[in-house]
């Protein structure tokens, strides 16, 4: 059976709604909130700041460290244990990939700028809407930056190609590929890539083709929530 | 910033503060949103001046304790986020943390705000326990009287969630019409002295100044659920009583804004 | 070709400024290519053929003649390490902080004690940011009582103003002394009500720091009180 029809009624290269917003919480240097579908991420920059402990200094260029986490209540399921796990590690991780390449903190030798993100509920491709509202808290706490990235997952379902999975669509009995992917605007280079599932080389292709245009859109929410923030009176 | 909290406290002793606040009075606007989140059973976010503080009340079925085979439970946690404040670290739950989560249980579980033995199932086997998180967004001061808002309106919103008849699975994804058997609303309320001077709400510069705080959780008919003092100077008798007026007070004050906001 | 932002416009990292060869990257801009990028959130500024752009936000980066106030935080064999409110501490050392003669075993704290405040100027900053500064600078003092606020340190320009006008307004309304350090520190003395009037103006200078006008605005506000 082909998947020619999505869950939600959306078209096939439809993203969920978005809705961001910058500087949001007034301790940090740099803020966002960032809503796509059902998934939420607040995200807040510190920094830069000074590193410790210090072996983990590099006294060439700061640093940047990110730190995602779900909140207690905000799985599908039963309370999730706070605290890290190993599933938050690999995506705090991931994020340093994705944001690394567009900072310069070259300005800042042996200092870290924290990038922390909590999320209050979520329905699948949280890791994307923490790099997206990354993206969104960087530019707002005045970190130097090539570009923008943005970041949004890429399906496969039943052979078909889909923006933005939901919760339903991961969880498709059938084949189904995840693809994780972020994107430099400028550039269109690719900063994360994660897949789980199964997919043929051809579709990932077309998968990457499309993250191109889906990037895009997730750009356009990022740009108006910086803007707006500067809005004249 | 030492250099503060010698103004703050020399501006206390004639009852006025940094921001030009009366020392008796909330910072405004306390807004107060519900169903924040939608994969909580319940869930409120509570904003007073600049502190943000979310709760969230996860429903699950466990076994009763044994000493209580026909009750269900409560359990509060309190994660003081990194992304909330600059002094705040990634790890366990430090001792800040742990103090808040437990005076805001203690605040519920001693009033018996919630009917516990309408939430046991099968008496010795199964009964519905709370799972409550208080999460800090921005601390600006105040965590206590903030949480214990969060954390009212997070219960009043709650819904149980379906609970298939057959296998006895829950299905979180979809709710009933049926809310918590909430019977009281103990209300926190911290008052805060530094030098001779009482004052309410304090922004987080002011807590750097503080001699001694008093906590005091009540209900609406002014009967007390938990008293918890903090800070390095004593307090006397003639203080305490006076602590507690005041907090009684501005309890009223606190119920009314969240009955305002919150619907039962 | 040309300009693709124009004078005063908000611009996010990554932005392209102008296409072509006939502008030049300035202030946090770069160029690849035929393009010029922002490299910041920021304003654009166009002066003759050099593109740079003034960021909305952002860390102070310490500067050599920078007046800053910082926070002594220890005192070593040599003087005190002041933090900067940044993520590298300064230097302040004994012959840069008073003209008078310290014996060697003096107790240091009995000059400056860990937790004061002080106005200082920055001498040198190295490559990894290491800072000495000086106390024997015009304007530079152990800072008075009264109150300290944080302001971003990008707004700093528009607090002081075109050749100090704008804080001399403040200052003058108000009638509280008030220092401001480039690295976003600001210290405030005056009456109770003054120090309040002149915190409100400076937030207000602080949240609408892009927007023109502003001297008139703040005018209007203290003119009010």
């Amino acid at each position: 059976m082909a998947y020619t029809k999505r869950s939600d009624g959306r078209d096939l290269e439809e993203l969920r709604p978005m809705e961001a917003k910058a500087g949001v919480i007034p301790n940090a240097d740099g803020s966002a909130y960032f809503k796509i579908g059902n998934t939420i991420a607040y995200c807040a920059v510190y920094g830069p700041r000074e590193l410790f402990p210090r072996f983990l200094q590099n006294p060439k260029t700061g640093i940047i460290r990110c730190h995602y986490s779900m909140m207690p209540f905000s799985g599908s399921g039963e309370r999730i244990r706070p605290g890290q796990n190993r599933r938050a590690q690999e995506i705090s991780k991931v994020m340093n990939f994705a944001l690394n390449p567009v900072i310069d903190l070259t300005d800042f030798p042996n200092a870290v700028v924290d990038i922390f993100v909590d999320l209050p509920q979520t329905d699948a491709g949280t890791r994307c809407a923490a790099i997206s509202a990354a993206a969104i808290a960087l530019a707002d706490a005045g970190i130097p930056m090539k570009d923008l990235v943005s970041s949004v997952a890429i399906g496969q379902v039943e052979g078909t190609v889909v923006a933005d999975l939901n919760y339903q669509e991961e969880a498709y009995p059938g084949v189904v590929s995840d693809i994780p992917v972020a994107m430099t605007h400028n550039t269109k280079e690719i900063t994360l890539l994660q897949m789980d599932g199964e997919i043929s080389k051809q579709h990932l292709l077309k998968a990457l083709e499309m993250a191109k245009r889906a990037t895009e859109k997730v750009y356009q929410v990022q740009i108006k929530a910086l803007k707006e923030k500067f809005v004249r009176e | 910033m030492d250099v503060n909290s010698e103004t703050i406290a020399r501006l206390a002793s004639t009852g006025q503060r940094l921001d030009g606040r009366n020392v008796q009075e909330y910072r405004q606007p306390i807004v107060i949103e519900t169903n924040i989140s939608w994969t909580a059973e319940g869930s409120a976010k509570v904003q007073i001046g600049k502190t943000v503080i979310l709760a969230g009340v996860k429903l699950a079925i466990e076994k009763p304790y044994n000493d209580t085979p026909d009750e269900g439970g409560i359990m509060v946690n309190a994660e003081l986020l990194p992304l909330s404040s600059p002094e705040y670290e990634p790890g366990p739950p430090g001792i800040k943390a742990v103090e808040l989560a437990r005076v805001i249980d203690r605040g519920i579980r001693e009033a018996k705000a919630i009917d516990m033995k309408k939430l046991c199932i099968t008496p010795g086997e199964k009964a519905w326990f709370m799972m409550i998180d208080i999460i800090t967004i921005n601390d600006d001061g105040n965590l206590f009287d903030a949480a214990g808002l969060a954390v009212l309106a997070a219960l009043k919103s709650a819904h149980f969630p379906v609970v298939d008849p057959e296998t006895g699975a829950i299905d979180y994804k979809h709710k009933t019409e049926e809310t918590l058997p909430i019977i009281k609303e103990p209300v926190p309320v911290t008052i805060y002295k530094i030098g001779t001077s009482l004052l309410i709400d304090p922004t987080r510069e002011e807590e750097d100044a503080y001699d001694a705080r008093l906590t005091v959780a009540s209900d609406d008919k002014g009967i007390l659920s938990a008293l918890q003092k903090g800070g390095d100077a004593p307090l006397t008798m003639e203080e305490i009583s006076a602590m507690i007026d005041l907090a009684l007070e501005k309890a009223k004050f606190l119920r009314k804004t969240l009955n305002s906001l919150v619907k039962s | 070709m040309g300009l693709l932002t124009k004078e005063r416009d908000i611009v996010i990292p990554g932005e392209a400024l102008a296409e072509g060869l006939d502008f030049l990257p300035g202030e946090n801009t770069y160029r690849e290519g035929e393009q010029i990028y922002s490299k910041v959130l920021g304003l654009v500024t166009v002066s003759g053929h050099v593109l740079k752009i003034t960021p909305l936000a952002g860390p102070y980066i310490p500067k050599p003649g920078d007046r800053i106030i910082g926070k002594v935080i220890d005192i070593t064999m040599s003087g005190w390490r002041v933090d900067t409110g940044t993520a590298y501490s300064a230097l302040l050392n004994v012959k840069d902080a008073t003209t008078r003669f310290v014996r060697k075993d003096e107790d240091l704290s009995k000059l400056i004690a860990i937790g004061d405040y002080v106005v200082v100027t920055i001498i040198k900053v190295t490559s990894q940011n290491l800072i000495d500064v000086s106390m024997r600078e015009p304007g530079c003092s152990p800072l008075p009582g009264g109150r300290i606020i944080k302001i971003n340190c990008q707004k700093v320009p528009r607090v002081i103003g075109k050749q100090g006008s704008m804080i001399s307004l403040i200052k003058q309304k108000t009638g509280c002394e008030i220092t401001v350090g480039q690295n976003g520190l600001i210290g405030i003395k005056g009456t109770p009500a003054g120090e309040l009037t002149a915190v409100r103006a400076i937030r207000i200078i602080e949240e609408k720091a892009h927007q023109d006008g502003l001297t008139d605005k703040i005018q209007q506000f203290l003119e009010q009180k």
